[in-house]
């Protein structure tokens, strides 16, 4: 499992709130050279999406000019608040799912 | 490519640099790196949730509390809270060990209690596990000042790391001092030479895409003027580490901080 | 002054000759034509007007690994007109594609951040589609310095 860390802001309804996310991963890009004539195998991190109570909110479509441990942040207007899924799939088919709850009061 | 190509354009850049005046003469005239980095890079250095540096302190968390070695023990069972009973740690190292009758470096000693106290084998220098174990360890110290003990034995060491220092070496035949006192503050090719404060490790380092520690950085300050880097662990760097952490003495642990 | 990995004599030599002129060796570049290709895969047929869209990158990048870079974009992301997707190209990189973001008017802001990868100073373009089919641009011009000396 890679560490995550995700700033979540609380907010207060109808207030426009920033959320940050940063994902431990190499996104290798397929282009690193070992030193033996070949290279890393890619590894990218191809798919993020972000859903509040079931429902997408945000989604990026990532490519190997993305810096490794991938910094994300996007905006959200506080309409309701509830549980919010972070998830993300990788090249080698790792995917993973966090939650946080979002607080708007 | 012949070596004096480098060498000239490596001169230029060292000599033909632009004019960034160090800090004001009334101040403390030491600025750690952090001050010579971007405001992007800054921001991410002070916001944990921004810094990939945290990763390691997460995992070094981990790790503190991880029971391990033929006695399964964890740094826990002896030092109980990180937060309380390393808190300043970082700020002291390298100490004296008498251990090892020697001074030794905060990863030293971190394996050191890994062998002597928990019967475990001893993390590779370097490796994502002491990184991880130092960083933690380190960031209980965050914001605190450095403060060199005042121990007579580590005194022939110090002044080793400070011959070192000014020693010239490797085919560009520069010293330490040539670069960080000399051409602080001024550009070397797309770099500001920093004035190599030790004070963020490990850290980091957008070029290495992770984190690594200060002796990591010193070898590449050596293979950049073309000297033989030490290996890692060497009495060399502890040497060194010695002289810089005295040299920036005061100065606040900022670990893990982020830079270029 | 950095270090990758140990590497025999020669070729440390070679990358910091090659990191002090500003050369390194690298795969096949993604070229301005790759650039207009991947951008008419995202656009198709439809006209691209230049404004709406803002870069904030910093002139001068520290390091070509990590560039920060946030965008946004002039809407005002109600139910009727709000931004689709952000989609961010450059010209010089292996690949012209950086990444693709889906707003909605729940985003509030069209506005979204990161740190991309830049191997060399060149140019970015990011282009906002709008919920009304309209697609808007904008550019900017970067200069990436390479670290003193790469060793690898
Ligand atoms: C069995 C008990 C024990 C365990 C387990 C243990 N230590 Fe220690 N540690 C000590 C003792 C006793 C000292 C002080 C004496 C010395 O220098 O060895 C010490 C000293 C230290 C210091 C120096 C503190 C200072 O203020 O100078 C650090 C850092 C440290 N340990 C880290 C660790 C870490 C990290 C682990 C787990 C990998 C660990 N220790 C596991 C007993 C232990
Ligand atoms: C040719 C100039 C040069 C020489 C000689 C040199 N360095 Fe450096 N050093 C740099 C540059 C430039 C950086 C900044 C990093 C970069 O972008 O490459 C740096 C970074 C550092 C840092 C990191 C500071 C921080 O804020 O984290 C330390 C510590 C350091 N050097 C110590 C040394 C020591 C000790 C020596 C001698 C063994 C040395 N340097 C020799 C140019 C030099």
């Amino acid at each position: 499992m890679a560490r995550v860390l995700i700033n979540l802001p609380k907010a207060k309804r109808g207030e426009i709130v920033e959320i940050r996310t940063l994902i431990q991963h190499p996104m290798e890009t397929g282009y690193r050279p070992k030193g033996d004539g070949t290279s890393f195998p890619r590894d990218i991190i191809r798919n993020f999406v972000c859903k509040l109570n079931g429902i997408e909110v945000f989604r990026a479509d990532l490519f190997p000019a993305i810096a490794a441990n991938p910094f994300i942040a996007f905006t959200i207007k506080a309409e309701e608040g509830g549980t919010m899924t972070f998830s993300w799939i990788d090249d080698r088919g790792r995917s993973q799912t966090e939650t946080a709850d979002f607080i708007v009061e | 490519m012949m070596p004096s190509v480098a060498f000239t354009s490596m001169l230029s850049c060292a000599v033909a640099v632009s004019t960034v005046i160090a800090a004001a003469q009334t101040r403390d005239p030491r600025r750690s790196g952090f001050e010579d980095m971007s405001r992007e890079s800054q921001a991410m250095q002070r916001d944990d949730t921004a810094n990939p540096g945290m990763f390691a302190v997460l995992e070094g968390e981990e790790l503190w509390r991880a029971k391990v070695g033929s006695r399964k023990t964890s740094c826990a069972d002896c030092h109980q809270n990180a937060e309380v009973s390393m808190r300043g740690a970082a700020a002291r190292y390298p100490s004296f060990s008498t251990a090892w009758n020697g001074p030794v470096d905060l990863q030293g000693q971190i394996n050191l209690c890994r062998e002597t106290r928990q019967n475990a084998p001893p993390f590779p220098l370097e490796g994502p596990e002491l990184l991880a174990l130092s960083a933690y360890v380190g960031k209980q110290s965050r914001g605190m000042s450095i403060a060199p003990p005042d121990d007579a034995r580590l005194e022939p060491f110090r002044r080793q790391g400070e011959a070192l220092y000014n020693m010239r070496q490797g085919q560009l035949n520069f010293s330490c001092a040539n670069c960080h006192e000399d051409h602080a503050g001024q550009r070397l090719a797309g770099s500001l030479i920093p004035q190599g404060h030790p004070t963020g490790y490990p850290l980091y380092r957008l070029e290495w895409q992770g984190i690594g520690s200060l002796q990591r950085r010193l070898r590449g300050c050596l293979i950049g003027v073309r000297a033989e880097p030490y290996a890692y662990g060497a009495e060399e760097y502890i040497a060194l580490e010695l002289f810089l952490m005295s040299r920036a003495r005061g100065m606040a642990v900022e670990t893990p901080a982020i830079r270029p | 002054m950095t270090e990758r990995s140990v590497q025999p004599k020669l070729s440390r030599r070679a990358a910091l000759v090659g990191g002090l002129a500003l050369i390194v060796a690298r795969p096949a570049r993604a070229t301005p034509e790759a650039m207009q290709d991947a951008i008419r895969d995202f656009i198709g047929s439809a006209p691209v007007r230049a404004g709406r869209v803002k870069m904030d990158i910093p002139p001068l990048v520290e390091n070509g690994n990590s560039v920060p870079l946030a965008i946004t974009v002039e809407s005002p992301m109600t139910e009727g007109d709000f931004v689709k997707a952000i989609a961010v190209f450059n010209e010089k990189n292996p690949q012209p594609n950086i990444g693709v973001f889906h707003l909605g008017p729940r985003s509030g802001r069209a506005f979204v951040s990161t740190r991309i990868r830049l191997g060399d100073s060149q140019n970015i373009t990011a282009i906002a589609q709008m919920s009304d089919g309209s697609f808007w641009s904008g550019s900017v011009e970067l200069i990436v310095t390479l670290p003193a000396c790469a060793e690898n």
